[in-house]
């Protein structure tokens, strides 16, 4: 095979491994993404990126005491937990659950961090 | 002839003052190791607790750091407990006072030498936490500290506040209230505190309420002869 052929076929090979996810807008199972709205990256640079942020930012508000008002869970759960539950992991569909059981990847966040929107978590404990 | 003398004054001078050797700009050499930790943050929360206005049986401070950080309240071996009320009679003299007893976020952390993983970590500000995202629940920790004070997550959570994550198999303690200091607020127990026996405040600014008290009144740390340099300092034990 000559070498463009090759380079083509590399292309396709290496095209077919991306999860459908990174690939474009529409998404092949069910998610509900909450109250949504603008988020704080473009969207599909976010499903594939959102972690590198979160990972970066969670050093500088834990260890460094520098928390950052726009890049923090909080904001996420804010924004991305579900109307009907106030949760992004409470059912199959919520925002965070949907797609890391699509890509069989486990969260942990929500073991020690709540999966609660805040506004309503409050609204609930208060006195 | 004057120039010379002054240039080598100038040179005397500096050089004096110069206590690290610098190899290249931002990069030193070696660094003379202060004569006190942490003398050069311009921060350092600590508390200074008034055990004269402390009231026996009143749990106040307890009920609102266990409301604040979700904590059950419980008290059975396997429960978290970050502050606790401590009545102490001194047998020989009939002296009884009570205290608040919690993490007394020291300069010189014996927890945080003995981490492992570095989850256990100092603050700028002198705060000692951990970092739960490293933590491995080894519970080195909680040996080393010599006040108790470090309590071990042994089961799942469920609803925790969404300002202060805990969970399984990490260990934690008084966090100071970290998530409302750093929004300017007081830690909850200072603030439920009905006698007002619990201050608040940074021990390096000179003009804060806490540093005037400090000076004017004699304080003491507990188990002082540990040489820990405690941020939280008592009164009248
Ligand atoms: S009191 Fe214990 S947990 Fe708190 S900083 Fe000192 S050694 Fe660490
Ligand atoms: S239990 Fe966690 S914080 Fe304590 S020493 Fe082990 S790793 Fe460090």
């Amino acid at each position: 095979m000559s070498v463009p052929g090759l380079r083509l076929l590399l292309l396709v090979l290496i095209s077919l491994c991306i999860p459908n996810v990174w690939a474009d807008q529409s998404l092949p199972y069910k998610i509900d993404i909450g109250r949504g709205g603008h988020c704080v990256r473009d969207p599909v640079w976010m499903r594939k990126n959102h972690m590198h942020l979160l990972i970066h930012q969670r050093d500088l508000t834990v260890r460094e005491g520098k928390p950052n008002k726009e890049i923090d869970l909080r904001n996420c759960v804010e924004c991305h937990a579900s109307t009907k539950d106030d949760s992004v992991i409470a059912r199959s569909d919520s925002f965070c659950v949907a797609c890391h059981r699509y890509e069989a990847v486990k969260i942990d966040c929500f073991e020690c961090h709540s999966g609660i929107r805040k506004s309503a978590w409050l609204q609930r404990n208060a006195k | 002839m004057n120039d010379i003398q002054d240039q080598r004054r100038n040179f005397l001078k500096t050089s004096v003052g110069v206590a690290a050797v610098a190899i290249a700009p931002g990069l030193l050499l070696f660094k003379v190791a202060h004569g006190k930790s942490d003398d050069d943050s311009k921060v350092r929360w600590g508390m200074l607790i008034d055990t004269a206005n402390c009231a026996e049986g009143c749990k106040d401070c307890v009920t609102a750091c266990n409301k604040e950080n979700g904590l059950s309240g419980g008290l059975a071996p396997t429960d978290s407990q970050w502050i606790r009320k401590i009545e102490i009679k001194d047998v020989s003299t009939g002296h009884q006072f009570a205290l608040p007893m919690m993490c007394q976020h020291c300069a010189e952390p014996p927890c945080v030498d003995v981490c492992p993983t570095g989850a256990s970590f100092k603050r700028y500000d002198g705060i000692v936490l951990v970092d739960k995202h490293r933590c491995i629940g080894c519970r080195y920790c909680m040996m080393a500290c010599p006040y108790k004070a470090r309590s071990f997550v042994h089961a799942p959570l469920h609803d925790q506040n969404p300002d202060v994550p805990r969970g399984k198999g990490t260990v934690e303690s008084c966090t100071m209230c970290v998530h409302r200091v750093d929004e300017g607020k007081q830690p909850a127990c200072a603030e439920a505190c009905p006698n007002k026996s619990i201050l608040f405040g940074n021990l390096h600014d000179p003009n804060s309420e806490i540093a005037k008290k400090i000076r004017s009144v004699s304080s003491a740390q507990v188990r002082a002869d540990l040489n820990l340099n405690t941020g939280i300092r008592y009164q009248g034990i």
